[in-house]
């Protein structure tokens, strides 16, 4: 009982050893049955999600969210699973066939690859590599490439300008979240994912509250979704870079948006929510895993809390918010922390005034942020229109 | 065996793509094969056991430079259309030079004796790679930082609109 994972994965090696599988086939087998299982628990979480979602999404509009298939509507989420599969796939006139089909593979494939290096309990680790932070950075640029390919492989202008609003935003979004993904790493001295979880005590959050801050927004943003949205604003774009895709392509995408939102839940766990631990998570590692998905679905409730309740920005707005905040205020932050974290180690004090210290020069920081922001902010004229009639009588003239 | 069969794969895939490259009439079909190329690069320097190379190469080459050569192509319709000339005058110059440098490359990886070390790769590579960076090669780390703040400062300033 004490740790269950393992114990399975002992008891299958021991078959396979005694049906005389060699060590390097065993090997192999463990490992892809790890993969397989870690990429099916993620369907099925995506499967819980779209229906959490969409009746959070009532409850929140104040409507009821599927409420027909099943009891509170469980079953949507399967209806719409099977009516998207049987949907006709459909490759529009004069579209660059290999690129259009590769597009949607490769936007679910970049979202899969990183729950390949993420600590899911104390001795349950995809692969721990030492630079795990940096793998997972250079894996995001795939669902970057992904929306290009789409947009262009489409043959549809909306689709164009979609792709071409969302890599401006993406790459622009993707600074603040490095920037202050360093703070976990300058605070732990390592990129592997497990220590950054192990040195996380207490969690980073607390030392370290305005990257998590930061790391939310940008975050966010990299996920596409509202109040980011405006790569797919359906009023000005039809849809974005997927306006050409049906039937399961379409579903992959989507698949991919939940998931994508769900490991940016995980990534914020392990990065400053302290990962698989919690009490009792040492002696019982299965209890981490526990923990791990609990915080990881805790977070992402909390981001659909606040898509849900924001509207969509402006295009010039959100290039703002990043270039003339996020970055600027990240980059101090990371100085900021990186002097403190050295000092505060050097003078050798007890570990709850270090957190305290850190936490007041990070609260310092957005403050002052915030005053700057606001001082600079130029009051918003709004200018007035004369009313426009929209049907003219014929023989007047319009103004 | 396996490390053998996974090394030959990714070669020929990172050398079918090359050739696909420069063979390809439409220019972004070209960028996309490219990328391909990279990670076949990245591959290789995985299995050479340089994790932090091969992350570097997907994260620099494919996650910046693709990106803007893929985005800086999509920006110009008439690179992409299928009549376009793939040579001018100047080929034979051309597969001269690429010829010749083939030629050299070559003849020096394999006359030259290479070294090989006898210790074990260092697990935790990363480390000793900061470390090294910032004492004993901290001056040509420093110099490329200045250079590239430069590049940024000048891209600023040709971006920037004349007043």
């Amino acid at each position: 009982m004490a740790d269950l994972i393992v114990l399975i994965e002992n008891w299958i090696e021991k078959i396979l050893l005694g049906w005389g599988a060699n060590q390097e086939l065993t090997l192999f087998i463990l490992q892809t049955l790890g993969s397989v299982l870690v990429v099916i628990i993620c369907f099925v979480i995506v499967i819980a999600l779209i229906w959490v979602e969409r009746k959070l999404a009532g409850r929140i509009q104040d409507r009821f969210g599927p409420n027909r298939a099943g009891p509170y509507g469980i079953f949507q989420s399967f209806a719409d699973i099977i009516k998207i599969f049987t949907k006709e796939y459909i490759t529009p006139e004069g579209a660059s066939k290999g690129l259009f089909n590769i597009a949607p593979v490769l936007a679910m494939a970049s979202v899969l690859a990183i729950w390949a290096v993420f600590p899911f309990a104390m001795n349950v680790i995809g692969a721990d590599i030492h630079v795990g932070v940096l793998y997972i950075v250079a894996v995001g640029a795939f669902g970057i490439l992904a929306i290009l390919m789409a947009g262009w492989s489409s043959n549809n202008r909306y689709a164009l300008l979609g792709a071409s609003r969302s890599v401006a935003m993406l790459i622009s979004y993707e600074i603040p979240m490095v920037v202050s993904l360093l703070v976990p790493v300058l605070l732990a001295h390592s990129m592997k994912l497990s220590v950054i979880v192990e040195a996380q005590y207490p969690w980073f959050i607390f030392s370290a509250p305005l990257a998590t801050l930061i790391f939310v927004i940008s975050s966010m943003a990299e996920i596409g979704k509202a109040p980011f949205d405006l790569l797919e604003a359906e009023s000005e774009l039809v849809a974005g870079y997927h306006t050409e895709y049906s039937g399961m392509k379409f579903g992959m995408f989507y698949v991919a948006e939940f998931l994508h939102q769900f490991t940016v839940g995980a990534l914020i766990t392990i990065f400053f929510l302290g990962g698989w631990t919690g009490p009792l998570a040492v002696r019982w590692p299965i209890l981490g895993v526990v923990y791990f998905y609990g915080k990881s679905f805790f977070v992402y409730l909390v981001i659909s809390w606040i898509r849900l309740s924001l509207p969509r920005i402006r295009i010039d707005e959100m290039l703002n918010l990043n270039w003339k905040f996020l970055i600027p205020v990240s980059f101090i932050n990371l100085v900021a922390v990186a002097i403190a974290d050295r000092v505060l180690i050097e003078l050798d004090l007890d570990r709850w005034i270090y957190v305290v210290v850190m936490f007041g020069i990070n609260i310092l920081i957005l403050v002052t942020a915030l005053m700057i922001a606001g001082k600079n902010q130029k009051a918003v004229v709004r200018e007035e229109f004369p009313p426009r009639p929209v049907a003219v009588p014929p023989g007047t003239k319009a103004k | 065996m396996v490390p053998v069969i996974i090394f030959v794969l990714s070669s020929l895939i990172t050398l079918g793509a090359a050739v696909a490259v420069v063979t390809n009439r439409n220019i972004l079909h070209s960028a996309f094969y490219l990328i391909l190329a990279f990670v076949g690069v990245a591959s290789i320097y995985v299995m050479l056991e340089a994790p932090f190379i091969a992350v570097v190469q997907v994260l620099v080459y494919i996650g910046a430079i693709a990106i803007l050569i893929v985005f800086a192509i999509m920006l110009t319709r008439r690179l992409m259309s299928k009549d376009l000339v793939q040579v001018n005058a100047q080929w034979g110059w051309a597969l001269f030079g690429a010829v010749g440098s083939f030629v050299v490359l070559g003849w020096i990886a394999y006359s030259v004796q290479w070294p090989v070390s006898v210790q074990t790769v260092p697990a935790d590579s990363i480390t000793l790679i900061g470390e090294e960076l910032l004492s004993t090669y901290v001056i040509p780390f420093e110099i490329a930082s200045v250079l590239l703040l430069a590049a940024l400062v000048g891209a600023i300033i040709i971006g920037r609109e004349r007043e």
